[in-house]
């Protein structure tokens, strides 16, 4: 659709809809216009608005990666307003998508490089898009290490996947649950994500390490992070800000001067550390 | 600068003119108790008795409510109804005072940075804005002091300044506006010479908007000035949405059965849910940081990110404020501690 | 120094206390609230008449509200929000004194909500001539005339939430207007969004609005937006005899059922 609007979103058919955890979904939408299809691309870490007509907008992260082509996943958690209404939505029906949005995982710079996710909860969406698109490029990488952790083994969303990346050779997978979340035949980690990586003590050299959580988990992470030897430059996130717009004019993202929706979300620690606390 | 001479019989010709030629026309109106911008049908409706109206020029191209798209659902089919362009009105924007006229530049640079708002563009490209140089000012003006006077032409298509007799001097700023003079060639005379200077009001510059810009991220780590500064402040929108160059808005859906728009619709940094996460989360939980944002953006973000500084002293935000947060008073605040 | 200042001095040297709310000459000579920590700046303060705003929101704001060495100098308007405040446990004894004015210009100082409950007792609860002028015109409009005045003032709401934000007895931390599950009212500031939310709004201060005007008196676009809570108050005056500020203990009329209500739908 040729459109100078820049509010106007592409229409997006749900094609599959799988719930990952309580309250947790994802979906898997395709282009209805054909057009569309063949003008959008994405690079890992952006995200999007998506939207319920009659509803409003949200903003999360596109969940597939940049290397399986011709339908975008998102997974989101039933909590406000419009993730509601997402949730109880079928698959055929329609939504509104706008983006991509912000900026990119630097994956071309990690090249020959170990890589570190560390990610929580809700936060192995934005992680996943990243993980597989580096897995389908997997000979560009040395070893790959994926930390999770959830509340609760219920909690720990997409579990075929995690059973899949288990078994791969090439993946190093570590799941762990907090203390109380585990069931009588889990057989992975119980701890919080901190103190498993802290037992874990990874290599820091020739290491980028990637941290996706809620705010808690990555405050007590970095520290782990540095002491293991990680440069600030070596260690990345992605914040998440409310937003409306997506493109730097609604005047909700920013963190200082920084604009999450143009100037991130994906931030190094080095950058991160010169922002003021306002996120 | 060319300049011509307007008489007030032939202003008036030339808005009834306009209105004939289904022009919209917006000027300062009195209605009810307060003087605003308001669609008018005749040259009558015009007062120029203000200092400044009480909402600013910026509504033409950024309104309170703006319907982004129209959208219908059936059953699990969604239909979108693009943003009718063509519906944009060609517009002339009367009596706009140089503070207000000059707000569209740094408006216009929220709206253009990065992806362009087409919807506020082609507003702006469709309104010629016909300033009118301020003969008087009162204690809340302080354009002297951020880069602005009561005879600046900068923001204008066409300035005017009215003379002791009633006519106008005639400055020919931008090709739009040369455009419109030529369009009524036969009401424009020329120029007499007068001494437009000697007719304007006069605002005191008390500071140096250079000075807030300089200081300011300096102060930003300084909660306690902050908290202090804020403390009047009752977080409210109204300083955002009388200032014209605040640009934050919120997006929404409207609908009624199966038919509805999204609508952009403005909102306020001060307002303590404008941040708050799902979560329950909020960046700037209290009005201190809320107010620093405020300020911080105006004079630190903006002029760093858009090269641009986000407040023209026109102050009306103080005006408009409930419990007289004076601007001005804040930036002096600011250079002196 | 007149007797204020004094006074404000004494008590911010005393060590006693270590704030004053109160009233400063802002710009133009404006009245606005001023917060005075320190006893070498008490010569700021003044009280006047052009000190009629209402400043009891200040008494709940975060910043301050622990803080009980804090006194606040009141005007009848802010006297009888806190009256208000305190049936409704926003605000509690000893948290604050207030110092309020006696006729004759004298300082009176009220430190319990007793004390504050009697003096307010003295004072008059009606509206102004003028208020009470304007209640009337609208009154003696025609439903058409009536419907169309409000249409009018509502569609100059910009939805600033100035009115709001200024009335001691809106504290909500999520108004319903902000409530979107379901969403209850429109955001957008159109007409019809702006009546419902305005409505709903005055319902929501039946006989807990203290008839201050402040909520008027904030409004940039001077919407008369007082009328509409003033009538709610005259209602409840009339037909449940509550008029909010005169009593700490709670009976506004929507909030508390009463055997001899006439209404059987609660039963
Ligand atoms: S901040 Fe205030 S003084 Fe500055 S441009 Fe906005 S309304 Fe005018
Ligand atoms: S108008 Fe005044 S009270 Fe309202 S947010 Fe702005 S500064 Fe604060
Ligand atoms: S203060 Fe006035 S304009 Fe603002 S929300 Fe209230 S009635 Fe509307
Ligand atoms: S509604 Fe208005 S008049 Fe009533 S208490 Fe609140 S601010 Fe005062």
């Amino acid at each position: 659709m040729e459109t100078q609007n820049i509010y106007l979103p592409y229409l997006m058919q749900i094609d599959k809809v799988s719930e990952d955890a309580p309250f947790v979904k994802t979906f898997r939408l395709k282009f209805i216009n054909p057009e569309d299809e063949a003008n959008f691309s994405f690079q890992t870490g952006q995200f999007g608005e998506y939207s319920v007509a009659g509803v409003g907008e949200s903003t999360f992260c596109i969940a597939s990666s940049p290397t399986r082509k011709g339908y975008i996943e998102c997974t989101f958690r039933k909590a406000g307003r419009v993730t509601t209404a997402l949730s109880d939505l079928e698959e055929g029906n329609t939504i509104g998508f706008r983006g991509p949005y912000g900026n990119v995982f630097p994956i071309d710079e990690w090249k020959g490089k170990n890589l570190l996710f560390i990610a929580g909860g809700i936060a192995l969406p934005p992680m996943r898009s990243v993980i597989w698109n580096c897995l389908d490029l997997r000979e560009n990488f040395k070893d790959i290490t994926i930390l999770y952790g959830a509340k609760s083994v219920a909690d720990l969303v997409y579990k075929h996947e995690l059973r899949e990346w288990d078994e791969r050779p090439d993946v190093k997978l570590v799941t762990t649950v907090d203390p109380g979340g585990e069931t009588h035949d889990w057989t992975g980690e119980v701890g919080f994500v901190p103190t498993i990586l802290d037992k874990m003590a990874p290599k820091a050299e020739n290491t980028i390490a990637i941290v996706c959580g809620p705010p808690i988990m990555i405050k007590y992470t970095f520290p782990i992070l540095e002491k293991c030897g990680f440069a600030d430059e070596m260690v990345y996130t992605t914040l998440e800000n409310r937003m409306k717009c997506g493109f730097g004019k609604c005047g909700r993202c920013n963190v200082g001067k920084t604009y999450v929706c143009k100037d991130g979300p994906v931030f190094s620690l080095k950058q991160l550390k010169q922002m003021p606390d306002e996120y | 600068m060319e300049r011509k001479l307007l008489t007030k019989d032939s202003y008036r010709s030339l808005i009834t003119k306009l209105i004939g030629q289904n022009y919209q026309v917006v000027a300062p109106v009195k209605k009810d108790t307060m003087i605003d911008f308001l669609k008018i049908s005749s040259f009558d409706e015009i007062t120029e008795d203000y200092i400044v109206t009480v909402s600013s020029a910026k509504t033409v191209a950024f309104p309170r409510n703006e319907k982004l798209f129209d959208y219908e659902k059936q059953n699990k089919k969604l239909t979108q109804q693009d943003y009718d362009f063509d519906s944009i009105p060609q517009s002339v924007l009367i009596g706009v005072r140089p503070c207000d006229a000059f707000g569209f530049h740094s408006l216009s640079s929220i709206f253009c940075w990065d992806s362009i708002d087409k919807i506020y563009t082609t507003r702006l490209e469709r309104t010629t804005i016909i300033g009118l140089s301020c003969n008087k000012a009162d204690d809340y003006c302080f354009c002297t002091s951020a880069k602005g006077s009561p005879g600046s032409t900068a923001g204008s298509d066409i300035l005017l300044t009215k003379m002791t007799d009633g006519n106008y001097i005639v400055e020919i700023v931008t090709e739009k506006g040369a455009k419109l003079v030529a369009d009524f060639s036969d009401l424009f005379t020329a120029d007499g010479g007068a001494d437009k200077e000697s007719l304007l009001a006069k605002v005191a510059a008390n500071f140096s908007v250079d000075d807030v810009l300089a200081k300011i991220n300096s102060k930003f780590e300084d909660e306690a000035f902050w908290t202090e500064q804020a403390m009047r402040c009752i977080g409210c929108g109204a300083c955002a949405y009388v200032c014209p160059t605040c640009a934050c808005f919120d997006i929404q859906d409207e609908s009624h059965g199966g038919k509805g728009h999204r609508v952009r619709c403005w909102d306020s940094c001060g307002l303590s849910l404008f941040t708050l996460h799902t979560s329950g989360h909020n960046p700037r939980e209290n009005q201190g940081q809320r107010w620093r944002q405020r300020l911080m953006h105006k004079f630190s973000y903006m002029p760093d990110r858009l090269n641009t500084i986000g407040c023209v002293g026109c102050g009306r935000c103080s005006r408009a404020c409930p419990v007289d947060m004076n601007i001005a008073e804040h930036c002096m605040s600011i250079i002196e501690n | 120094m007149n007797n204020l200042q004094q006074k404000a001095q004494q008590l911010l040297e005393s060590g006693n206390y270590g704030l004053i709310v109160g009233y400063e000459k802002g710009t133009s000579g404006k009245a606005r609230p001023v917060f005075i920590r320190k006893a070498e700046h008490a010569s700021k303060l003044i009280f006047d008449e052009s000190c009629d705003q209402n400043i009891a929101v200040y008494l709940y704001r975060q910043e301050i509200k622990h803080d009980k060495k804090k006194v606040i100098v009141a005007n009848h308007h802010t006297l009888k929000s806190i009256v208000e405040l305190a049936a409704e446990n926003q605000v509690f004894d000893g948290d604050f004194m207030v110092l309020a004015f006696a006729e004759n210009g004298d300082i009176i100082e009220l430190n319990t909500f007793k004390e504050i409950e009697k003096h307010v007792a003295t004072l008059y609860h009606g509206l102004t001539e003028a208020e009470a002028a304007m209640m009337k015109k609208i009154e003696d409009m025609s439903l058409e005339d009536r419907w169309a005045f409000w249409e009018n003032e509502f569609s100059k709401c910009i939805k600033c939430y100035a009115c709001r934000a200024s009335c001691p007895m809106c504290y909500c931390p999520t108004c319903t207007v902000e409530i979107n599950q379901p969403q209850w009212i429109s955001v957008p500031s159109h007409t019809l969004g702006n009546l419902e939310w305005h409505v709903m709004r005055a319902m929501h201060l039946a006989g807990r609005c203290v008839t201050c005007g402040q909520c008027g008196k904030a409004c940039p676009l001077e919407l008369p937006i007082q009328l509409l809570t003033y009538k709610v108050a005259l209602d409840s005056k009339q037909f449940f005899d509550s008029v909010a500020g005169t009593s700490i203990c709670a009976d506004n009329a929507l909030a508390i059922y009463k055997p001899e209500d006439h209404e059987n739908f609660i039963r």
